[in-house]
């Protein structure tokens, strides 16, 4: 007699949705990671030495798994916030007092927290391993605008709970932006950018300015780093990743001594 | 500064966290007893004397054991008598408070991770990095109970830090562990061990199941974590109440020490950019084909010293310093001091140019006074006057920068045979490269030594360097 799971296998529902079969030998096991569209991001076959936890760490993978706990808790936590200065603050409040579920924006923050580490950690070892070397040079410098953007993720994302620790944080930290050299209006060289005796460079078109959309951090500040941090950084970096994975197949896989 | 509760209260609240941990440290540790007797390679130290039974290795790490779980229920009582047992003795305490200043701070982790790398065939030996965990955490534990440093090492956002901390020691002790092996190996003309298994498997079920299992323990990871530290969240937001120290988010703390030495547009512009084009150039100025694949410290020594000063030391030393030892004004506070935010400390800093035409004239008697545009002269003349009076520094940095290269290859062997392998413009780069990021421990030291403020100073400009 059949089994319950033998029936469901069988049935033309389950085979229109996986092409395979269960991958229990040999052959369908290689044939499941050609077949699923999850699976076809890895190689058939692997060096067994370059899988080794001692030897790779797993903080790639760590890393990319928190990007999906923070997608998804993220999503979660937009259904619940409103980037404005009224609500912002009393949201995230609600969310810890109210809301059911009351671990999400902790998940969300720790998550944030621990991918910044695990980028270091992953950069870490590819340095230490020497993987960076040819052919996966241009792999490293994508991994390092990666890292960049795990870091301005976790700063804009850092401005949204609108308390004293959000906004002073931010503050100090785009304050730098006021001294960038020419571009800054308390930078070297500003005030070569004048034309007729006008400075072009002031408080209120510099490139702080530009960050902060304000001339301190206040409500255009809010509205512009949530969609930073909602939208526009996570789609650039979810094109990185794509292509940052891309090519550790392009480039031989993953690395070992040649 | 902190809210301080009563220190009894303080006691109490930190009692079931000590107390837990020690008992992971016990646990830990019978595991490992557990392990190395199981293994069958138990070595026997020593033989205990009228017995004559043997006391092996497994034994001493039960032994650790035994230790951490009589720490346990002391520390789980909360009781001040019991507790000052396990605490660091006060006078040790305030002497660290005492010793403690940014100058031993930095040199001191510098001399310790020199010290590491050099008896690193020692250091990375399983038993001896075991007992260096022991004893870390054992001081971790013993430092919890005071006030102050509970105060800023508990803190929610802080606490990620201090993972950080053991995680890189781990992972550091991990990477060095196999390095020296692998070039054990490689002395005696075998390949790296990375190359012993040559062999191929199937990515499902050996890297899937791996994935998966790392998946679910991370989230349990989360989950735990989440439930158990609740993340900050401090009085709404008011633009008027600035908070003391107000701090940038922990992972940019090195930059915002660098404020002490630089000025903004160096600090949290140049010097960042610097290091992520630095950090972007490393795959094509590093010529050297050896070490691709596999860990080694031997075959590329400078690399990885280069990138262990630049990471370890200039990156994580000086987020530490800025998170843990970083209080009020962003004046430097020891680990177990009270943050007081009516500390003062001197500043008596002065520029080149003061030392150049104020105190060296003084010192060999010459009529020398720092220039100075006249009254009502136009903007060029106050330019050309800026820079003469500037001129001792900006003749050092250009100097710094263009003629030190050259001169290293001269001097240098090792330098020479770089800029013959690499060429004009990549060692340009390389040693460009090098020199910005050792701007930031020169000015340290010039700091330190001679309360050197700025190399150039046009305040008038906003050009302080």
């Amino acid at each position: 007699m059949a089994s319950l799971s033998e029936i469901i296998r069988e049935s033309q529902i389950w085979k229109s949705i996986f092409r395979h079969p269960m991958p229990v030998d040999r052959r369908n096991r290689v044939v499941v990671m050609l077949t699923n569209f999850f699976l076809h991001l890895h190689p058939v076959s692997i060096k067994k030495q370059g899988i080794a936890l001692s030897f790779t760490w797993c903080m790639g993978g760590v890393t990319f798994f928190l990007f999906l706990v923070e997608t998804i808790t993220g999503v979660l936590l937009m259904f619940y916030y409103r980037p404005t200065l009224e609500w912002a603050f009393n949201d995230i409040l609600a969310l810890r007092d109210v809301t059911s579920m009351g671990i999400l924006r902790e998940l969300h923050r720790w998550g944030a927290h621990a991918m910044v580490i695990t980028v270091w950690l992953h950069m870490y070892r590819v340095f230490l391993t020497g993987s960076y070397k040819p052919p996966r040079e241009f792999n490293w410098v994508i991994g390092v605008v990666l890292l960049l953007l795990t870091l301005l993720l976790s700063f804009t994302g850092y401005l949204l709970p609108w308390d004293q620790l959000a906004i002073w944080a931010i503050t100090v930290g785009s304050n730098m932006a006021r001294a960038t050299p020419f571009l800054g209006y308390e930078g070297p060289g500003n005030q070569l950018l004048n034309i007729d005796g006008i400075d072009m460079i002031t408080n209120a078109s510099d490139a702080r300015f530009g960050l902060l959309g304000a001339r301190f951090v206040g409500e255009e500040t809010l509205n512009r780093f949530y969609v930073l941090h909602c939208v526009a950084i996570p789609l650039a970096a979810a094109l990185l990743m794509a292509i940052h994975f891309w090519r550790i197949r392009k480039d031989g896989g993953i690395s070992g001594p040649l | 500064m902190h809210s301080h509760v009563p220190y009894e209260t303080f006691l109490h609240q930190i009692a079931g966290f000590l107390g837990s941990f020690y008992l992971v440290l016990a646990v830990m540790n019978a595991f490992a007893a557990l392990v190395i007797w199981q293994s069958g390679r138990d070595k026997v130290l020593f033989r205990l004397p009228i017995s004559k039974l043997p006391f092996t290795v497994s034994m001493a790490w039960l032994g650790v054991s035994i230790f951490f779980t009589i720490l346990a229920p002391i520390a789980f009582s909360g009781r001040q008598d019991w507790m000052e047992i396990i605490s660091l003795p006060q006078l040790l305490r305030s002497g660290v408070n005492r010793a403690m200043n940014p100058t031993i701070y930095s040199v001191g982790s510098m001399v310790l991770l020199l010290i590491l790398f050099f008896l690193r065939k020692y250091v990375v030996q399983p038993p001896m990095a075991w007992g260096l965990l022991n004893l870390s955490a054992l001081l971790m534990g013993m430092s919890l109970t005071d006030q102050n440093f509970a105060a800023i090492v508990t803190k929610p956002d802080n606490v990620p830090i201090v993972g950080l901390v053991f995680l890189l020691g781990f992972f550091t002790w991990l990477s060095a562990y196999q390095a020296v092996r692998n070039d054990d190996r490689l002395k005696q003309g075998l390949g790296p061990e990375e190359k012993l298994d040559d062999e191929k498997v199937l990515v499902w079920p050996d890297l899937v199941y791996t994935e998966l299992i790392c998946m679910v323990a991370l989230t349990a990871f989360l989950i735990v974590w989440a439930i158990a530290l609740q993340a900050p969240l401090e009085e709404p937001a008011s633009s008027v109440k600035t908070p003391n120290p107000s701090k940038a988010p922990w992972y940019f703390l090195g930059l915002q020490e660098m404020l002490v030495y630089y000025d903004p547009w160096m600090a949290g512009v140049v010097l960042p950019s610097m290091v992520i084009n630095g950090l972007m150039a490393i795959p094509y100025i590093d010529f050297n084909k050896k070490g691709n694949g596999y860990y080694t410290i031997d075959q590329r020594k400078f690399a990885y010293l280069t990138f262990q000063f630049g990471f370890l030391v200039l990156w994580v030393t000086l987020i530490v310093m800025g998170t843990f030892l970083r209080g009020p004004n962003w004046n430097f506070f020891g680990p177990y001091e009270i943050w007081d935010a009516h500390k003062v400390e001197a500043l008596n800093n002065r520029d080149l140019s003061e030392f150049f035409w104020i105190d060296l004239p003084d010192l060999v008697g010459w009529g020398l006074s720092r220039p100075k545009a006249p009254e009502g002269s136009s903007e060029m003349m106050k330019v050309g006057y800026a820079i003469v009076r500037e001129l001792p520094g900006i003749l050092l940095v250009i100097g710094y920068l263009t003629i030190l290269p050259p001169m290293l290859v001269v001097v240098s062997k090792f330098f020479r045979d770089m800029f013959i392998r690499m060429g004009f413009i990549r060692y340009m780069v390389l040693t460009n490269l090098l020199l910005m990021m050792m701007l930031l421990p020169l000015k340290m030291l010039a700091r330190w030594t001679v309360n050197l403020k700025y190399v150039i100073s046009m305040p008038e400009y906003m050009l302080n360097f």
